[in-house]
């Protein structure tokens, strides 16, 4: 990829004040064409620092690391990021606050080790979505990629979701310590027939997993057990279902994915997994 | 249970000198002595004693003496005591074999094959007690030329750290060890302004503070990681893997996950920390090239990101890959490098001695062109102030050092860390046994261990001309190899003494 060097830059409404500490309240417009990720996410942190809170980043081809370069801002959790076209790897590394929209796919490690905040997709993502992430919502109204949700994990009030609207593939959850899963496998109209995805939750000691659909023994590792959602799990679901609607316009969906006996959910049997592997 | 393992240590105790004070009972955590009042005498059980000499030590009355168990099984050169004890363990218990600290087998030391130049009559040595002697060194990408503009040195954007003397604290995570062992490797680093290393366990609060002396960790478990994180550290380090444990993970089991430990690694209390044994981000070179410009972008290209390797058999192009994935500091753990906890086969087994990795990255990243693209850390069996000089001649710019540190602090190499039950107070989070360790006393011990060894240093580049430390990087006409073969001569990129 080629460097620019600027970003194009329209303000969409006409009463900049520049010099000022702005209000965040416009939506800037960046033209992200051509234009190296590091300029582009650097224009935006730049932009940040000045105050400006919302971004619509259009022509993105690629670019990697959205939401990343955002540390010491404050407020950063009101900062949202419109993403038109297809971002790269990445995105929301590290993220700690911000809200990210791509209307497109996303590339791999979407979410990579985030701690805060909210990202949601209207599309794909590819492999490694929510590598060991600790906090904030994924939304994914499509499919994901291999290896997503690997160590995700929970500390107090932190404790990161992950919605997948449509399948998930291999390695699914591997060594998930906290945080929650939902897949809705919502292609599949009443019975919906889980993607014979294998490996699910190997060395999982935490967290939940919760597959609209049945998931047979030989998909999942030897550390995962089979059950139903509890009560208040349900509860939860039902929270983060209607949210995912919300998010994706996909309101009329919603009765057709709430049905309770349709869910399976998959946790860790031990949180020490590996306890008795050694001789002292 | 009844086990058919004899004991590997005996106690000798002094009966006339033996005062029945109980200090030994009270100190050790390995269980080894009770006291029987019926008959006032201490009693022994010799099976649990690890030789850590913390009852020696403290006796008052010099009473005790731990020798090793002269019991012998019939000599054979091939099942030694060692393999016969370890196949009995595990037949009785069906588990992998742990282990703690760094490879103890006699696998050749190059260090002790390695002999220094010194200057006589044509080249001056120099007197650093008189004469300024430079040690400062600095970490990051250098540029490949220097630039002039206007008269003016042009300065590159690569950031770069500095520390005081090229010897730095290596990672060990609180977890491994104690809140007052790491503590003291903080403050100490701080005070003689070099760096220590947080390792993988977190960083807590109170020690932000420190935060220009400190490199924290990035490995597969992502413990206690957030941008702040990154953002509060002078460096960045991503660790792939790690001299003791090549291509493995780790298990902090989750006894050892308290109150204080799981705040600072942001995980459940008491449940187990897993790490994955790789990182599951990081399938390729390209991989790494995305983590290590993922970190470069949560710090706004502000702090030099690290990428640490254990010494594997093709370290050199996998070294080239890290440095033109964009790593500014590359680290290799050697074979004898330290750990908290590992399977003994892999420590044992796996990986090379760090000289010939070093020898070997250093020549690799000279004939590509890329040296100055990375600073080259290396650590795992440095023992001593020579092995740091020849490691700084074969090609290091810095080194990190472990076991050394925890030896300042008290260590006596007993290889238990795994028990969590350290009766010095370093690799246990037991608060009886971590009050042991004093943090001003274990501070200055640290501090006085790198001042000893920096003067050291200096003497050593005094005596072969040599004013800067600079001078030395990568300057194998120092060195001379003795008793070594050819083609280790070769890997070493040495000649042999005499030569």
């Amino acid at each position: 990829m080629k460097t620019s060097s600027a970003v194009k830059k329209t303000r969409s409404t006409s009463s900049s004040r520049s010099g000022k500490q702005r209000s965040g309240a416009h939506w800037i417009k960046l033209d992200a064409q051509g234009v190296y990720y590091k300029d582009l996410n650097r224009q935006i942190r730049s932009l940040a620092l000045q105050g400006d809170r919302r971004f619509e980043i259009h022509n993105v081809f690629g670019q990697r690391y959205l939401g990343t370069n955002l540390w010491g801002i404050e407020g950063r959790d009101r900062i949202v990021i419109r993403v038109y076209g297809t971002p790269g790897s990445d995105m929301g590394a590290f993220m700690d606050g911000p809200r990210i929209e791509v209307f497109g796919n996303a590339q791999d490690a979407t979410g990579n080790t985030m701690n805060c905040g909210q990202i949601a997709i209207h599309g794909s993502a590819g492999d490694v979505l929510g590598y060991g992430m600790r906090g904030g919502e994924i939304y994914v109204r499509d499919n994901v990629g291999y290896r997503v949700g690997i160590h995700m994990k929970e500390y107090r009030d932190k404790i990161p979701t992950v919605v997948i609207g449509g399948t998930m593939q291999d390695f699914f959850g591997e060594y998930m310590a906290g945080g929650r899963i939902i897949v809705l496998n919502k292609f599949f109209a009443d019975n919906p027939p889980v993607r014979r995805s294998y490996f699910i939750g190997t060395g999982m000691h935490g967290g939940n997993i919760y597959v609209r659909g049945d998931v047979d023994l030989h998909q999942i590792g030897a550390e995962v057990g089979i059950a139903s959602p509890t009560d208040a799990e349900w509860k939860i679901i039902e929270k983060y279902v209607h949210n995912f609607c919300k998010v994706f316009g996909l309101e009329e969906n919603k009765a057709k994915l709430l049905k309770r006996h349709k869910f399976t959910r998959l946790y860790a049997k031990s949180s020490r997994p590996y306890g008795r592997l050694y001789a002292y | 249970m009844l086990t058919s393992l004899l004991p590997e240590f005996t106690v000798d105790r002094s009966e006339d000198r033996c005062i029945q004070c109980r200090v030994c009972e009270r100190q050790c955590s390995f269980d080894v002595f009770g006291y029987d009042g019926e008959n006032n005498v201490m009693v022994h059980r010799e099976e649990n004693c690890v030789a850590c000499q913390r009852c020696s030590v403290l006796c008052p009355t010099n009473a005790l003496v731990i020798r090793e168990n002269q019991y012998t099984y019939r000599p054979n050169a091939n099942w030694t005591r060692e393999y016969i004890q370890d196949l009995k363990k595990q037949a009785e218990t069906g588990g992998v074999l742990l282990t703690g600290m760094g490879c103890d087998k006699p696998h050749k030391i190059y260090w002790d094959h390695i002999l220094i130049n010194a200057s006589q009559v044509t080249n001056p040595s120099i007197d650093p007690l008189r004469e300024p002697m430079e040690l400062r060194t600095h970490l990051g990408r250098k540029p490949d030329q220097l630039e002039m503009v206007d008269g003016k040195l042009v300065l590159p954007d690569y950031p770069n750290v500095e520390i005081s003397t090229p010897i730095m604290f290596g990672a060990m995570s609180y977890g491994a060890i104690s809140y007052n062992s790491f503590r003291c490797l903080a403050r100490a680093a701080f005070e003689y302004g070099t760096m220590f290393n947080t390792g993988e366990g977190g960083w807590p609060m109170e020690l932000r503070k420190y935060g220009k002396s400190t490199i924290v960790q990035c490995a597969s478990g992502r413990f206690g990681l957030d941008l702040e994180y990154f953002n509060d550290a002078a460096v960045v380090e991503i660790k792939i893997g790690q001299g003791a444990k090549p291509g493995i993970g780790g298990h902090l089991p989750g006894e050892k996950v308290s109150e204080h430990i799981s705040q600072t690694r942001m995980i459940p209390e008491g449940s187990d920390a897993i790490s994955p044994a790789p990182h599951h981000d990081i399938y390729s070179i390209e991989d790494l090239h995305m983590l290590i410009h993922a970190i470069k972008e949560a710090v706004d290209y502000q702090k030099p990101v690290s990428v640490k390797i254990s010494a594997v058999h093709n370290a050199p192009a996998i070294a080239s890959g890290m440095v033109r994935a964009g790593a500014d500091i590359i680290v290799l753990d050697g074979l004898r490098g330290g750990t908290g906890a590992a399977p003994k086969i892999l420590r044992d087994n796996v990986g090379i001695p760090i000289e010939l990795a070093l020898a070997a990255v250093d020549t690799r990243l000279r004939n590509e062109g890329i040296r100055n693209w990375a600073s080259l850390v290396v650590s795992g069996g440095i023992r001593n102030s020579a092995d740091i000089f020849k490691a700084i001649a074969l090609g290091a710019d810095a080194v990190y050092i472990g076991t050394p540190a925890l030896m300042a602090l008290g260590c006596t190499v007993c290889q238990k860390c795994y028990t969590g039950k350290c009766a010095w107070g370093i690799t246990t989070q037991d608060p009886y046994l971590t009050k042991r360790v004093n943090p001003e006393i274990g501070t200055q011990n640290l501090k006085n261990l790198l001042r000893a060894w920096s003067l050291e240093i200096k003497e050593l580049l005094g005596c072969g001309g040599i004013n800067s430390i600079e001078s030395l990087r990568g300057n194998r006409l120092q060195l001379r190899g003795i008793g070594l073969e050819s083609w280790e001569l070769e890997a070493l990129g040495i000649r042999g003494a005499g030569q």
